[in-house]
This record gives structure tokens, sequence and C-alpha cells, in this order.
């Protein structure tokens, strides 16, 4: 039984990091390669904040607040940059934040912070409260993709000088959407280091930011349903299969080729595809 | 009488050349005015000047005795100015219901915080739907624009800048590349936005639409102002003819 909760902690989480890179790249269009970035950040925030005797539950919306602090300063790049050029930004980003850790004794510098401080909650209050915030992040995400927030989301993300040319300030929305979806990185940052009570700069670089991109875009970019289905796909197969976990990065980067190449629009769109060949409706 | 519109002295440089020289005219309202020059007249970098994608040299644009030098192109728009592109640009993934329901609810989308508590887009795709059959495109209105023709597509540019109740409509080579039925429909269309009180500038290669429907005229030749006045009285200035219609013998 304790496998199985393990398991589905990590598969709660995983949804919640996906769901927040969905938050920015799915609805609003903006490229992210730096995603682990803000994990990490609430990660460290959550774990430095238990290990000074600072109770669990305080320090989540305190790694919400960092998260969401450093993905505003990081959200204003994307005013000035776009597509590509937000990738590469976005990607020296999750490489500095990485560098910076290294280096910092404060940060538990290569070695990382373990002996993190269990929540509190009991294996089964914590694995409850990830499954709850994971589910409620992707309520709050329908509810947003069917708003005018949306609707301007993906305006967005489909052209954003029309959006302007419409009188919309597409800067405040797109800011919006860097804050929501890195402080809720953070929160999942949070669960992640007191799920594994160890953290480390490895744990959030380049390979993770892929990672939860790779589950953004199987899943089928903007498809609350897709990524949730996803994500707990692509995270717990390597759990299950030691061979997976080693080829981790090979696997995720051909998932993400094949994906690209035959189905861009994800598990998603070959749903809806499949579906409507089978009921003969429109193609 | 309050001018809508104000240009005054624009100059616009790129590099060593000088794209718009001196550019100066008004907009009252209820005015169609017909901006017209050969190609390489600084047309649409005139128009861009009017809605803040270039930044000029020298000289001012006013909305309504309001300078607009400061303002991004957003905050422009939401003064009151509309512009349908040249090139159109539909949003490629919604309905041409939705490319104009969007531009509805701006009432909506004015405050990016508040509109996530906002979900009933009923009353704008209502109004889109009026906006759409105004411009000839009631049976379209659930189409997608990719699988649409560019005469479809310039009308639904033309309703997205109505959806935005502007005080002054910029239209940009709204006939190029329709065929003369098309043409002479999206023109009769931009007389009758008119005739409803409509104020509208008007940038056309299609002299001969311009000339039907336009009572001013600014023509403008390599950057330079060369007349601006009553359509007939211009067409008679030498130098129009010569730069527009090239030189008699």
């Amino acid at each position: 039984m304790a496998y199985e909760i393990t398991l589905m902690t990590t598969i709660a989480i995983s949804i919640l990091f996906a769901l927040s890179l969905n938050f920015i790249s799915g609805f609003c269009g903006q490229i992210s390669l730096g995603h682990a970035a803000f994990l990490g950040t609430g990660a460290y925030t959550s774990a430095l904040m238990t290990k000074a005797s600072i109770p669990f539950l305080i320090t989540l919306p305190v790694s919400a607040l960092t998260a969401g602090i450093l993905g505003f300063v990081i959200g204003l790049t994307s005013l000035r940059v776009r597509h590509d050029f937000l990738a590469i930004t976005t990607m020296g980003a999750g490489f500095l934040f990485v560098g910076i850790i290294r280096q910092q004794d404060f940060f538990g510098g290569e070695i990382g912070i373990s002996g993190i401080p269990a929540t509190g909650l009991g294996r089964i209050g914590f694995m409850s409260l990830c499954l709850a915030l994971a589910a409620a992040f992707a309520l709050f995400s329908i509810l947003i993709r069917g708003s005018w927030m949306g609707f301007v989301f993906s305006s967005i993300a489909d052209n954003e000088d029309v959006t302007r040319i419409l009188g919309i300030n597409a800067s405040a929305y797109k800011l919006i959407a860097f804050v929501i979806g890195t402080a809720t990185a953070g929160v999942a940052g949070a669960l992640y280091a007191h799920h594994f009570r160890f953290i480390g700069p490895d744990s959030f670089g380049f390979v993770e930011s892929i990672s939860v991109l790779a589950m953004v875009i199987v899943g089928g970019i903007g498809s609350v349903a897709g990524i949730v289905f996803s994500a707990a796909l692509l995270s717990v197969m390597p759990l299950l299969f030691q061979f997976i976990d080693d080829y981790k990065l090979l696997l995720y980067s051909a998932l993400l080729f094949a994906m690209m190449r035959f189905s861009p629009d994800g598990l998603a769109g070959l749903c809806v595809r499949t579906y409507r060949k089978l009921t003969g409706a429109r193609a | 009488m309050n001018n809508i519109l104000e240009v005054g002295d624009i100059t616009v440089k790129f590099g060593g050349v000088t794209a718009v020289s001196g550019a100066t005219f008004d907009i009252n309202p209820g005015d169609l005015l017909g901006f017209i020059g050969p190609n390489g007249a600084g047309k649409t970098t005139l128009m861009r000047v009017i809605t803040g994608i270039v930044k000029p040299d020298d000289g001012h644009v006013k909305l309504e005795g309001q300078d607009l030098s400061t303002y991004s192109i957003n905050e422009r728009i939401n003064c009151g100015l509309a512009l349908a592109q040249q090139i159109v640009q539909p949003l490629q993934e919604m309905s041409l219901l939705d490319n104009v329901a969007l531009a509805c609810g701006s009432a909506k989308t004015k405050s990016a915080l508040k509109s996530m508590f906002y979900h009933d887009r009923s009353a704008e795709r209502q109004r889109a739907r009026e906006l759409l059959d105004m411009v000839g495109l009631k049976e379209a209105c659930n189409a997608m624009p990719s699988t649409l023709p560019l005469g479809y597509l310039k009308r639904m540019e033309v309703a997205r800048a109505l959806a935005l109740e502007p005080k002054l409509l910029l239209l940009d080579e709204p006939l190029a590349g329709l065929n003369q039925n098309e043409a002479k429909g999206l023109a009769d269309l931009i007389q009758s936005l008119n005739d409803n009180g409509q104020t509208i500038l008007l940038i056309e290669h299609n002299l001969r639409e311009v000339m039907r429907i336009c009572p001013l005229l600014y023509v403008q030749d390599n950057g330079r102002p060369i007349a601006y006045g009553p359509a007939k009285e211009v067409m008679q200035i030498s130098d129009v003819r010569n730069a527009y219609l090239g030189k008699a013998n």
C-alpha cells in the first residue's frame, strides 16, 4: 500500500507541475524551457523554511509567492522577446537558477538539502493534499479557459499583434499567465521537496524542464484532460520500469519528436480525431 | 468644428531615407478621407505612425485634441482608433464569430485580472452576429478563417474593427487583392458605413473606387504631401495627375 501511496503522490505532483506549465505555454502560447527553475524555487523555499521549524502548510503559500515573484521577473522578458527567443531566454534563466544554487552553501551547494522534515500530515494525508491541489488547479485551469481571460490567452497564443490591435493590453495578460503558472510550479516544488525529503541542483535542471514540456506536448498543448493523462503516464512509467528510468530523456525526446511529427496537438488531438472518424462526423 | 484626427507635420526617416516628410491633414467627424499615392509614397508608414507602430522623428498625431505620441498601440485603440490591416490577420484558431466577439468584449478584457470572472459571451456573440450580418457575412459566422477566401476575411477585418466602436476607422488597402466585383461590393459597404456617420480614413490603391466613394482626398508622393482637399479639385492638380497617373505628353 505504501508503494501505491508514493506512486499516487508522485503522479499528483507531476500533474500539478505539468498543468502549471500548460497555463503559460498551452493557454497563453509562451514557450518556456526553464520551468524547472520555478519548481526548484518552491522546493528550496519550502525545504529551508521547514528546516527552520516553520510549519509546512505555512511554507506552501510562501513558496508560491517566491516562485511567482521570480516568474514575474522572467515574465517581464516575455514582453520584449517572443517565440524562439523567449525559449532561449527562459532556458538561460533555468541554467542561471541551477548555477546559483550550486555555488551557494546556503542552498546546500552540490550536495543539496537532505533530511527535510516530514509534513506532519501522514503519508495518506500528504497524498490527499497533493491530489486535492492537482484537482483544484485542473478545475481552475478549465474555469479560466472558459473565461474571458482564457479567450484573450488563446488570442495571444494565436497572434499577439492582432490582440493588441483589438485594444487589449497583451503584456498584462502575459504577465498574469507567467505569475499564475510559476506560482503554481512553486507549490508543486514545495510538495516535491517534502515528498522526496531530499533536493539538489540536479533535480531542477534542464532535463526536468524538458520532461515537463514533454508531458504538456504529449498530452496536447492546452488540453487539461490530455495533460493530466500524459503527466500521470510519463511520471509513473520510470517508477514502474527501471529501464525506462535509465533511458528517460531518450524516451521523452522520442515521444516529443513523434508527437511533433504525427500529432502536433498531442494525445488529446489524436483522441478527438479518432472519435470523429469512428462516429463518422466531420473530419 | 473640432476635428477627430489631426496629423501635424509628421516626418519619418529610416536611416538616410525620408519615408514621410511634413505630412499634414485633419479628419472631421463624418469624413471619408481617401489617402492615395503611388507605390513607395509612404502611405503605410504614415498609417503606422497613426497606430503607433512607427515613431515619427517629428510632428504629432492628435485624436480629438489628445496627443497620442506616448501611447502604445492598444492604448490608442482604446482612445477610439480601429484598424483593418492591409494583410488580413484573422485569429486562425477561432471562428469568424469569435474573432469579432473578442473585439466586442473590450469592456470585459480591459482589466486583465477582472477578465477571469467573466464567462458569458452571449451578448458579445449577438453583437458580433449583427456586425457580420452588416458586412454581408451572416452565413459564414461559424466558419474557420482558414476555410474562407480573401474577400470574406477582408470583410471580417472591417467587422472586427467596427466592433471596437471607433471614433475613427482606419482602413489600410481593404480592396487590395480583391477582384472587381468584390472590390466594388466592399467599397459600397465602406460608403454605407460612412453614410451612417462612421468617420473613415481609407488608404487605397484602387483609384477608381476611391474616386467613386471618397469626397475628400489626401495625396502623397515620395513621402511628401502634394494635395489635400475635395476629390474633384485634387484630381485637377497637375502634380497629382503626374504622380499618380503618369505624365501626359
